[in-house]
């Protein structure tokens, strides 16, 4: 009811009455609490939080101006930015699924996915075509993801540890190279990086002809120009679902993630399997990355993750270690990203422009900070495995 | 070592590039060996005056160093000193520049003060999330940081620290005289130039930050319970301790090391906030650099205060003004930094194992413990 109330408020169907808004997200929170006092009690909450949320954010819209609004708002653009920018994340997260479920903690997916974003366009630069950068940036990716994977199963270091070091091996590895094959000369700069032959979209023209009107325009605007790592990115949350919960090699790495002895003791190789999950969870992530450079906008500067390897982190816990739920994080945080430049296009919030860029990460803050309800991870993971 | 190893891949002649970072870091100035290895700037490169600015730096890492180090004691990674020292700087750029006129020393204990604070909030965010939810500190952190970051920026460009006289920079007013910390040590060059500047008294409160880390951390109850709650927070919790109210202190007391890092640089050093300072890249690293203090010098005061002269070391002598670019090109050297940094963070880490495997039989004494798991 949270969600009807802030939906009636915003185009294409605007509402301008305060009351509207105020009586559904209203009849919204009586609901929650009625079923918190029933004893569902995260659905309850949940359900206040949505209720109460959609009254604020309704009225605080009634109050914009209509202009204001349709510059914002504009739902295509919404949603074709949200795709974008989920891609990345559902890549890092995905991958990141592997590797907890296999109990190692993966801090150092920023690190892996900025290797497949600079091996990723280096690689599209030496072959000249996206296959060969994507193919370079995803063996970077888990080469780096290897390092990880030695120190913390072999040497039993704390993995957090190990996946900031890896982090910081990725900055110093990419911006390196990429300043002495890329950089300016007598100062530090990132000079012209030439474009770079990107990943293919694909122009869904026949997405217009889809009646009703209206609707087949709005899935045009939004839906064209898809990228085909977009495409492959969204598949793979089936396709986990399907190698975690329902092949035997998922069997195998959930259980070295709740109980390696156990795992050991049935015949499992706990270390080969942790291998293979953490490798796994680098690959998706830089390949998350490669998106971010060959996919997106082209080339690559210094540093251009910015975070989202967290953010995916952060996506994973949120999801609860499951691909639909990360799937849905994946998508809040993208649409939170996606928010982002659109309020920038408010004259009167110009200014505030950087703060906005903010948004993502003030999410990811309450979302970890659990508002919404509390998961469980698996029970092993973070300790190291000593074979006996 | 590994250091080596890139190098010699990339074709630069190694020792020459390390004999250029140790000239450049004027630690040579001990042993009276000038190098002139200054180039085209017009202000010469005297060991003196790096000397001077690898104790700046030493200033601050030490600081940045001691905030990990002290959330590290209790079991906490606090990757967020980035944030902390931002919201430390934010504070004395704030004060430093809209209160004029007080007397200079108040002027300058008020801004450390706010400093300090600002820090201390900043963590305790994180501190407090983790005490009640359980949420893990290093996303939070990590998250704070970036919020900083974006805030910060937006502060000094369109924001109300914006200087109003610099057009459309994004820098912010110089602070006060009156808030700046009184330089120690300068030199003199060609009449009257002082620049690059001198080394300011901020190294005192490092130094002193040493002496009360190590005094809070093995002298008072507070330094034994956050220990204790590092070492197994179960048994902590049986013994009667809070372990949230320890979380949230050594995050609090963690961020206000950082907070007052990030005082240090702008009373002493920059005075003014621009955006070196709050980007995501460059220059605003220093707080990372801290994870790596922190790490090499595990956890102890002595340690950090090596590992932050060498760091600091590292950092003066790579910095674009020292390197001859015949022999290397300074803006790889930061990358360099970094990658030698990540490669010690990763064998410290380690390091347990490694010497058990060296060692065979020789008692070792274990790291502070980790409990917590993501």
């Amino acid at each position: 009811m949270g969600v009807f109330a802030l939906w009636i408020v915003l185009p294409p169907v605007v509402v301008r009455s305060i009351a509207a808004p105020l009586l559904i997200g209203g009849v919204g929170v009586a609901l929650g609490a009625w079923a918190i006092r029933d004893g569902a009690r995260r659905a309850g909450w949940g359900a206040v939080a949505s209720g109460l949320i959609g009254m604020i954010g309704g009225v605080f819209i009634t109050r914009a101006s209509a202009d204001n609004l349709t510059a914002v708002v504009t739902w295509s653009t919404l949603v074709s930015l949200t795709l974008t920018f989920t891609t990345p994340l559902l890549f890092a997260s995905l991958g990141g699924m592997f590797s907890e479920r296999s109990g190692v903690v993966n801090i150092g997916l920023e690190g892996m996915m900025l290797m497949g974003a600079f091996f990723g366009a280096w690689g599209a630069d030496k072959t000249n075509g996206w296959v060969g950068g994507l193919a370079i940036g995803i063996l970077a990716g888990a080469l780096l993801a290897l390092v990880h994977a030695y120190f913390s199963i072999h040497l039993r270091t704390d993995q957090i540890i190990s996946g900031t070091a890896v982090n910081f091996l990725a900055f110093g590895i990419t911006g390196y190279i990429f300043n002495d094959i890329w950089g300016g000369s007598g100062g530090i700069s990132s000079g012209g990086v030439p474009p770079l032959p990107g990943v293919p979209t694909f122009s869904l023209g026949f997405l217009d002809s889809i009646p009703p009107q209206a609707l087949g325009t709005f899935l045009h605007d939004s839906l064209a120009d898809i990228s085909l790592l977009t495409l492959v990115a969204f598949a793979l949350v089936p396709i986990t679902y399907v190698v975690m919960f329902r092949t035997a090699l998922g069997l195998r790495i959930r259980s070295c993630g709740e109980h390696p002895r156990a795992a050991d003791t049935v015949g499992i190789d706990v270390y080969a399997v942790r291998y293979g999950s953490v490798v796994t969870s680098g690959a998706l992530a830089a390949a998350g990355g490669a998106f971010l450079s060959i996919g997106y906008v082209n080339s690559f500067s210094e540093q251009m993750t910015a975070g989202r390897g967290y953010i995916a982190l952060a996506a994973l816990i949120f999801g609860n270690w499951r691909p639909v739920g990360v799937l849905g994080a994946t998508l809040m945080f993208g649409f939170a990203s996606a928010l982002s430049p659109q309020l920038e296009n408010v004259d009167a919030w110009a200014k505030y422009g950087q703060l906005f860029q903010a948004l993502p990460y003030l999410l990811t803050l309450i979302a970890v900070a659990g508002v919404i309800g509390r998961s469980t991870p698996p029970a092993a993971v973070g300790r190291p495995y000593k074979k006996q | 070592m590994g250091g080596l190893v890139v190098l010699v891949i990339s074709h630069k002649n190694p020792l020459e590039t390390y004999r250029e970072i140790f000239n450049g870091s004027g630690l040579n100035w001990f042993g009276s060996f000038c190098s002139s290895s200054g180039t085209a700037t017009s202000i010469p490169c005297t060991a003196t005056s790096n000397l001077q600015q690898t104790l700046i730096q030493f200033t601050v890492l030490v600081l940045t160093g001691l905030a990990v180090a002290f959330a590290f004691r209790c079991g906490m990674f606090n990757i967020g000193g980035q944030g902390q020292y931002i919201a430390g700087t934010v504070a004395a750029i704030w004060l430093g520049t809209s209160l004029s006129g007080l007397p200079a020393p108040i002027h300058v204990l008020l801004c450390i003060a706010a400093a300090t604070l600002a820090g201390a909030l900043w963590a305790g965010i994180a501190g407090f999330l983790k005490a009640t939810v359980g949420a893990h500190e290093v996303i939070t952190t990590i998250m704070l940081n970036y919020i900083a970051i974006w805030g910060a920026t937006y502060l000094i460009n369109g924001g109300p620290l914006q200087d109003p006289n610099g057009g459309a920079a994004p820098i912010s007013r110089q602070i006060d005289p009156g808030a700046q910390l009184p330089v120690i040590w300068d030199q003199d060059l060609n009449g009257g130039i002082h620049l690059p500047q001198g080394l300011h008294m901020g190294v005192f409160i490092a130094l002193g930050a040493l002496v009360l880390y190590w005094a809070v951390i093995n002298r008072t109850t507070l330094g034994y319970s956050v220990r204790a709650v590092g070492f197994n927070p179960e048994a902590a919790r049986y013994g009667g301790i809070s372990v949230s109210r320890n979380y949230f202190l050594a995050m609090a007391i963690s961020g206000a090391f950082a907070g007052l890092a990030g005082s240090m640089d702008i009373l002493g050093w920059v005075h003014r906030l621009d955006t070196t300072y709050t980007s995501a890249t460059g220059y605003s690293q220093i707080a990372f650099i801290g994870i790596a203090v922190a790490l090499l010098g595990r956890n102890t005061a002595v340690g950090v205060f090596l590992a932050a002269m060498l760091f600091a070391a590292l950092k003066t002598g790579t910095s674009t003004r020292n390197l001859d670019p015949n022999v290397f090109r300074p803006e790889l050297a930061n990358n360099l930094t970094q990658l030698i940094q990540g490669l010690i963070v990763l064998f410290v880490g380690a390091d347990v194992l490694i010497l058990y495997l060296w060692t065979k039989g020789k008692k070792l004494r274990l790291p502070t413990g980790r409990g917590s798991r993501i």
